[in-house]
C-alpha cells in the first residue's frame, strides 16, 4: 500500500515541516495577543517575500504529508485500496495544494476590496 | 470483545501512535477550512472578522486548544517516530515518547495562558 | 486462587462457548483449554506439540492478547475468575482454535526470508566472527519460532493484509546480516514493495508481546534506513 516512495515523500515532507511548524506555533501564540482581525493579519502577510516562501513551502509540504498519510487510514481503516485509493490520495494532495496555495497567495498577493 | 481486546492490548508505544493517527487525522481534516477561512482574509475582510467574533466564544476557544495542542502533539509524536525509525536507538523510546507530550503539552498550555491571559 | 472454577469462555466459529473448568495452582492456559477437550467436549479443536515454548504451535488470543498458552499461568491473566481464549488474529480460522498459517508463512518466502547460499559444498565454511556489529545484529533476531505472536499483536497487519508483517521483516533483517547470506539486493527489493517495511507505523505490538522478548520493531526501522540507503546510492 506505501512503498519506498512514498514513505520517504512521507518523512521528507515531515522533516521540512519541523521548522515550519514551529514558526507557525510561535506566530499563531503571538498573533492572538489583542485578537485577530483580518486588517492585521494582512498587515503582517501583504507584499512579503518572506512570508509567501513560508507559507508556501508549508502548504507545499503538508498537502504531500496529508495525502499519504490520509491514504494509510482509508486503507487500513475505510478499507480503500488499488486505484480509488491513488485517486484519494491525489484529490487530497492536488485539493489542499490549490486551496493552500490560493489562500496563501491571497494574503500576501491578493488585492483587499 | 472487541473494545476490550484494545484495552488489554494497549501499550504505551500503541497509544503513541493512536494518538499521532488521530491528531493527524484531524488536522488534515481540518486544513480546508483552515484555508477557506484565510483566504477570506484578502476578499471579504468583513466576513473574516464575523468569523474571528467566534474565537470569543469559550467553546471556540476550546478547540483551538485541541487543534494547536493535535498540532503539537503530532510534531514531536513525529519527530519520535523519525528518530525512532533513522536513528538506531532501541530501549529509550517510551521516554522519547514521554518527552514528546510533554513537550506539546508544555506548548499548549503556553498558548492557553496567552489566549485566556 | 480463591475460586474453584474458571469461567472459561471459547470463540467457536460464529459462536463462543462457555466452561466451567476446575482450578489448580500453576496451571496454563493450556491446560485449561485441554480440561475442556478432554472432559467437556472431545470435538474442541486446538493445536500444541511441546508445551514448553519451543515449538511455536500453541499460541491464541487470551483475553484479547496473543500469547503462548503453554508458557501462560492462568493466574497471570485471569479477570474475576474469567478467562476468554480464541483463535490468533489476522489469519484465517479453519476450525475453534485452529488457524490457517499458510499466509504467514507465505509472506516469510515473499520477504525472502529464505537461505542465499554463498558456497558450495566443496568451499570451507564460512568464518563467522561474532563479535561484528552485523552479526550481533543478526544474533538479535534468530530466536523466532515463527509462533505468529507478533503477527496476530499488529493492527498494521489487520488493516492492510498485504503487509509482510513483523516476523518476516524480522527474518528479512536477520538475513540481510548475516555474512553468510547472499540475498542483498533481492532482501531489500522484497521488503520495499507495497507490502513492505514502509507500512509499518511502529506501535510497537509485536516487541511488546513478543514471547521471545525479540525485537521486530527495531529490525524493520533497520530494513526502513537500508532500503533508503539503497536507493539513495543508486540502488548499490
Amino acid at each position: 500500500m506505501i512503498g519506498l516512495r512514498l514513505y520517504m515523500a512521507q518523512r521528507i515532507s515531515a522533516l521540512l515541516m519541523a521548522p515550519f511548524v514551529l514558526g507557525h506555533l510561535a506566530v499563531m501564540i503571538y498573533a492572538i495577543q489583542g485578537g485577530l482581525s483580518a486588517a492585521e493579519i494582512l498587515g503582517r502577510t501583504q507584499g512579503s517575500v518572506l512570508w509567501f516562501a513560508f507559507y508556501g513551502l508549508f502548504t507545499v509540504a503538508v498537502s504531500v504529508h496529508a495525502a499519504i498519510g490520509l491514504r494509510a487510514i482509508a486503507h487500513e481503516w475505510g478499507g480503500v485500496s488499488g486505484r480509488a485509493l491513488d485517486v484519494l490520495m491525489w484529490v487530497v494532495g492536488l485539493g489542499l495544494l490549490w486551496l493552500g496555495g490560493s489562500a496563501v497567495w491571497a494574503v500576501t498577493y491578493g488585492v483587499a476590496p | 470483545m472487541t473494545m476490550v481486546a484494545y484495552k488489554n492490548r494497549a501499550h504505551p508505544l500503541w497509544l503513541a501512535y493512536i494518538v499521532h493517527r488521530l491528531s493527524g487525522l484531524f488536522l488534515a481534516l481540518f486544513l480546508p477550512l483552515h484555508f477557506w477561512v484565510l483566504a477570506m482574509a484578502a476578499s471579504e475582510p468583513g466576513r473574516l472578522d464575523g468569523f474571528l467574533r467566534f474565537t470569543e466564544y469559550g467553546i471556540v476557544k476550546a478547540a483551538e486548544f485541541g487543534l494547536v495542542f493535535g498540532l503539537a502533539i503530532h510534531m514531536f509524536g513525529g519527530l519520535r517516530l523519525l528518530a525512532l525509525e533513522w536513528l538506531p536507538w532501541s530501549a529509550p523510546q517510551k521516554t522519547l515518547a514521554a518527552a514528546a507530550a510533554s513537550a506539546s503539552f508544555l506548548i499548549a498550555a503556553l498558548f492557553l495562558m496567552r489566549a485566556f491571559g | 486462587m480463591s475460586t474453584d472454577t474458571i469461567r472459561l469462555t471459547i470463540d467457536r466459529g460464529s459462536e463462543t462457548q462457555a466452561f466451567d473448568v476446575p482450578a489448580y495452582e500453576s496451571q496454563t492456559v493450556l491446560d485449561v483449554v485441554s480440561w475442556v477437550q478432554q472432559n467437556a467436549d472431545p470435538s474442541l479443536a486446538y493445536r500444541f506439540a511441546c508445551r514448553v515454548g519451543m515449538c511455536g504451535s500453541c499460541a491464541m488470543m487470551v483475553n484479547g492478547v496473543p500469547r503462548w498458552t503453554c508458557r501462560t499461568h492462568v493466574s497471570k491473566v485471569v479477570e474475576d475468575g474469567a478467562l476468554h481464549v480464541g483463535p490468533l488474529r489476522n489469519l484465517p480460522v479453519i476450525r475453534d482454535l485452529v488457524v490457517d498459517m499458510d499466509p504467514f508463512f507465505d509472506k516469510w518466502i515473499a520477504a525472502e526470508g529464505v537461505h542465499h547460499g554463498t558456497r558450495t559444498r566443496d568451499d570451507e565454511i564460512a568464518p563467522v566472527d561474532e563479535t561484528s556489529p552485523a552479526r550481533v545484529e543478526a544474533n538479535s533476531g534468530i530466536e523466532c519460532i515463527n509462533c505468529s505472536v507478533c503477527y496476530a499483536a499488529c493492527d498494521t497487519v489487520a488493516g492492510n493484509p498485504d503487509y509482510l508483517g513483523p516476523a518476516p521483516l524480522l527474518r528479512a533483517w536477520t538475513l540481510l546480516n548475516d555474512a553468510k547470506d547472499a540475498g542483498r539486493v533481492a532482501i531489500l527489493d522484497a521488503v520495499s514493495g507495497s507490502g513492505g517495511c514502509h507500512n509499518c507505523h511502529s506501535m510497537g505490538s509485536c516487541t511488546a508481546y513478543c514471547p521471545n522478548e525479540l525485537d521486530p520493531m527495531s529490525a524493520i526501522a533497520g530494513l526502513k534506513r537500508e532500503t533508503m540507503k539503497h536507493a539513495l546510492r543508486g540502488r548499490r
